[in-house]
This record gives C-alpha cells, structure tokens and sequence, in this order.
C-alpha cells in the first residue's frame, strides 16, 4: 500500500507546480477480492466511517466497501449538512455526542478538511409550551454535559438579528435553545476523507457493486452475491438507509422501518447574510447558508413510502412558506434547486445499530432525517461492533431487539424536523 | 404531486389526503397468547417494498373518508383503489406473486 501524499500547503504548492495535473488518487478502485474479513455494504458516509474505524482502532484492514453507486452519491450528498448533538435521552445523547467530539477532531485526524464549522444551532420555540419542551430538552443536555442554552427573546434578536420578530407574526418567535457548539460540514469531504483514509489503510473501495443477496449457511452469513460476483466473508455489516428493508429481507427477517422522501433546496447565492443554523419545529424549516453563499434549506418528510429519491411539491412549496414567515428578507430570493432523497424511518426516531438475527451480519440503519451529524460516531461505534461481536456500551441500547423488548427511544422531539 | 382517485369524490390534489401507512395489517386476536416478537412485528415490523405498496389513505381535508391505495414506490403511480375491508386487486397480486 503506497502511502498517500500528506495535504498541506507544502503540497499545494508542489503540485501547482505542474498545474495541479499529477495529484495522486484519493482512493483505488480495485477488483474485488473473493474473500475480506469484513465486508461493509454501502459507501455512505456511515460506511465508509465503519470501515475506516476497523482498520485504524481495531487492526481489520481486509475489508471491503461495497457501493452500489458512487461514493458519496447518495444521502451522504444530499443531507442539509446540519450537524449537533442536543437530543433528549441520555443513550441518543451520549451517541450524538461522542459524534460531535469526533467532527471537532476530524480534519485534523483525516488530513482533509472536512470544512466543519461551529457556527452554532438555534431551535426556535414560538409559544410558551414549546418553550418549556426545549427548556427540558437544554436541562437534560446540560446534566449530561453538553453544551446548551435557553435564550430569551432579546437574546434571540441579539444572535440572529434577520429574524422576522414582529409581534405580528403569524407564529410570533417567543425564545430559543442554543447549541454553541452545532454546526454544519460539507458533507462530500466527510465521504471523500474517510473513504481516502480507510484506503490509505488497506480497505477495497469497490463502487458500481450491488449487493442482491446474501449467502447464510447455518443461520450464519458467509459471504455476499453482487453485480460482480460472489464475495465471501465472515462479517458483514450493513449500512444501506433509504434500502435496509430491502436488504432485511435478503436476508430474511423484517425491520420496523419505512423509506420516506426527504427534501432540501437550496437558493442562489448571496454574500454572508446567515451566520448559525436556525431550524423550528413549528413552521417547520431549518436552513443555513454555505460557503458559496447559497440558503441550504430542509423540510420533513414526505408522508407516503418510496424510493424514487423524490417527492412532492406540496413540501417544498410549505418549506419556503416557512423560510419567508421566519425571513422575510429572503422572499425574493430565487430557489436554485431542490432535490430529495430516500430515509430509513424508525418508529422512535432512533438508530438500530447492531446484531441481526443472522450471526455475522451486523445492520446500521434508521437514522432517519438526522444521520449526517452522527456519521463519525455511528462510523466508531458501529466498527467497535463488528470487531468484537457486540455493541459498544455506546449503541448498546439501539438494537433490533428494543421493539420486541418495549425500551424504544422516542426522539421524535429531537429529531422529526431537525436534522 | 399526486392526484388521487377518491373512491367517493373523485380524482382530488395529495394536499387533501393523509398517508396512513401500509394496508392489510390485521390486529391479532389471541392477545393473551401473543409473544413479544409477535407483538413487535404486528406493532412494528413493516413490510416497506420497494415496489407495489399496499397503503391506507384518508381523505382528510374531504369526505374524511378511509380507502386503500396500491401505489408503485418506485414511480408514484397509482395501480388500483379499493374500499376499506377489500383485499387487493387480484390482477396485482398474482403479479406479485410471479415475483413483478
């Protein structure tokens, strides 16, 4: 394994040198081999995060990534790019914590920026009872020693002064939680790095490789058939949102999840005008602005299933109404696009990270409309879970078996409409 | 969007209806004897084709009325409505029994 060029300046400056047309690949494209030790299906953010944690914390580096598409091509590219950690129950937070921790960390750690940026998260409240919901949710993240605060009204117009605050507003803004610490990162370095690094360490990237079955001998799985052959192994964990039900069933049992459209836009650029993530639960709307300058925008979900990576307009069209009830100076901005893409919804709105009914075949899924932020920490814990043959004291709590076992994990407050 | 065929009202805009999730879900009747992994599955556990998905509607901003939709998840297209207590098409289900 060559090792790859370290990013620096030094770098930069080399290869400008000659144009900027001799930098190395990131990533090989290898053939598959027919037998890893572990094979990870899905090159997502998640994934390729799993399979970089085996190699670097648990010494497993004859492993596979198997991408039906492209890196990168799926939600890992089309999230909202919001990432924090203020969820209510002490199991999520701990999760999505351990996650933050690791984005404060990961440009360093990958040597590529990843471009995170804590420009903090405020959660609007607009009554009095959404008030004292984000208050239990600050107090509960504050005994768990994450970072939140309330903010009242004149604290709210003080952070983010562009708000519409006026007393006649439709859902007038009454105060705020705020994670100092939240944030946004671009969302295809967080791919492109860990799939440079878990490289750089021996993992086989193999992309344009559909998984369509798996072969289970003695309730234990033995390998994978794919768009390019057979490929075995004794571990395969699965990281597939928008299709885990698909591939359950593959393998023969059934997940509590259904895959749901959900959209994002984004609007024409405009010089820095929006300088924290702002989201509320109540017109429903979360947007942010990027570093090209365009609003970065999400809704919730579409309410039927599919898969068709689309969905209605009805949506968006409720989106922008809420942009413009909180901004009204963004209404004559114009919409550059919009897009959607296909989620795994868990009845709790948590994870299920962990064992399967097949021994050897471990299942990551059900993140939702929130799994971008915790993709280093689900990447972590997940890894920790393959190489020992059980969860982390982390995910431990987020298996199949809560659903049968009555301890879900309602996040429902935390996570139905921001991501 | 979607325009869905009301079996009462006739074709009407999606922003009317409600979605209320996949169809042909019976209660069980022996609760007593039920196990927990049974409780789970009838609760839960879904079967999320990627394919022809059977699913309630309600009209809700309408005739407030339940019906049931057979809908592609892979184009949005809408195969068959059926009232409430009806099994499926048989046309679509023998197709999906040949595996369409």
């Amino acid at each position: 394994m060559p090792a790859k060029t370290r990013y620096s300046i030094l770098s930069l400056v080399r290869n400008a040198l000659s144009y900027h047309e001799n930098w190395e690949e990131a990533w090989r494209s290898p053939e598959p081999k027919p037998e890893y030790d572990v094979i990870i299906v899905g090159g997502g953010g998640h994934g390729l995060a799993t399979a970089y944690y085996l190699a670097k914390e648990h010494g497993i580096a004859n492993v596979a990534v198997l991408e039906k598409g492209w890196i990168g091509g799926g939600n890992t590219g089309r999230n909202t790019t919001v990432v924090r950690s203020n969820y209510l129950w002490d199991q999520s937070a701990h999760l999505y914590e351990h996650a933050l921790k690791l984005w404060e960390g990961l440009s360093q750690e990958l040597n590529f920026n990843v471009m995170f940026s804590q420009r903090g998260l405020l959660n609007l409240a607009h009554s009095p009872p959404e008030m004292r919901g984000l208050a239990r949710r600050v107090y509960a993240l504050n005994l768990n020693g994450i970072d939140s605060e309330l903010l009242d009204l004149g604290q709210v117009k003080a952070f983010c002064p562009i708000l519409n605050f006026s007393p006649k507003a439709r859902y007038p803004i009454y105060g705020a939680a705020l994670q100092r610490r939240g944030g946004v990162a671009r969302h295809d370095a967080v791919a492109w790095g860990y799939a440079r690094g878990a490289d750089a360490r021996g993992v086989d990237i193999i992309q344009n490789c559909e998984v369509t079955g798996f072969l289970i001998s003695n309730g234990r799985v033995t390998g994978v058939e794919t768009s390019r052959g057979t490929i075995r192994a004794g571990r395969i964990g699965v990281v597939a949102a928008g299709h885990s039900s698909l591939l359950a069933k593959m393998a023969g049992f059934r997940l509590p999840i259904q895959s749901h459209p959900l959209q994002a836009a984004v609007s024409e650029p405009v010089k820095p005008v929006l300088d924290t993530v702002v989201m509320s639960g109540a017109v429903h709307v979360y947007v942010s602005q990027s570093d090209k300058g365009e609003l970065v925008l999400g809704a919730g979900i579409d309410g039927y299933n599919s898969y068709a990576q689309r969905g209605s307009p009805k949506i968006v069209e409720d989106m922008f109404g809420a942009l413009v009830e909180l901004f009204p100076i963004f209404s004559r901005l114009k919409v550059l696009r919009t897009w959607g893409g296909i989620v795994d919804v868990c009845p709790d709105a948590s994870p299920i990270i962990g064992k399967t009914p097949v021994e050897g075949l471990f299942f990551n899924c059900g993140w939702g409309t929130g799994g971008f932020k915790a993709t280093p920490g689900s990447g972590w814990v997940f890894a920790y879970t393959i190489a020992n043959d059980r969860p982390h004291p982390l995910n431990e709590a987020f298996t199949l078996e809560r659903f049968s076992g009555g301890r879900l994990i309602d996040e429902h407050g935390a996570a139905a409409v921001a991501h | 969007m979607l325009l869905i065929p009301c079996p009462w009202c006739g074709p009407r805009d999606e922003s009317e209806f409600a979605c209320g999730g996949e169809a042909h879900i019976a209660r069980p009747t022996e609760t007593d004897r039920l196990s927990d992994a049974d409780w789970a599955d009838y609760l839960f556990m879904r079967t999320n084709p990627k394919g022809v998905h059977y699913e309630r509607w309600v009209h809700r901003l309408g005739c407030r009325r339940w019906f049931n939709l057979a809908r592609s998840t892979v184009n949005h297209d809408i195969l068959a409505v059926y009232r409430m207590g009806e099994p499926p098409p048989a046309s679509l289900t023998d197709l999906k029994a040949r595996g369409g």
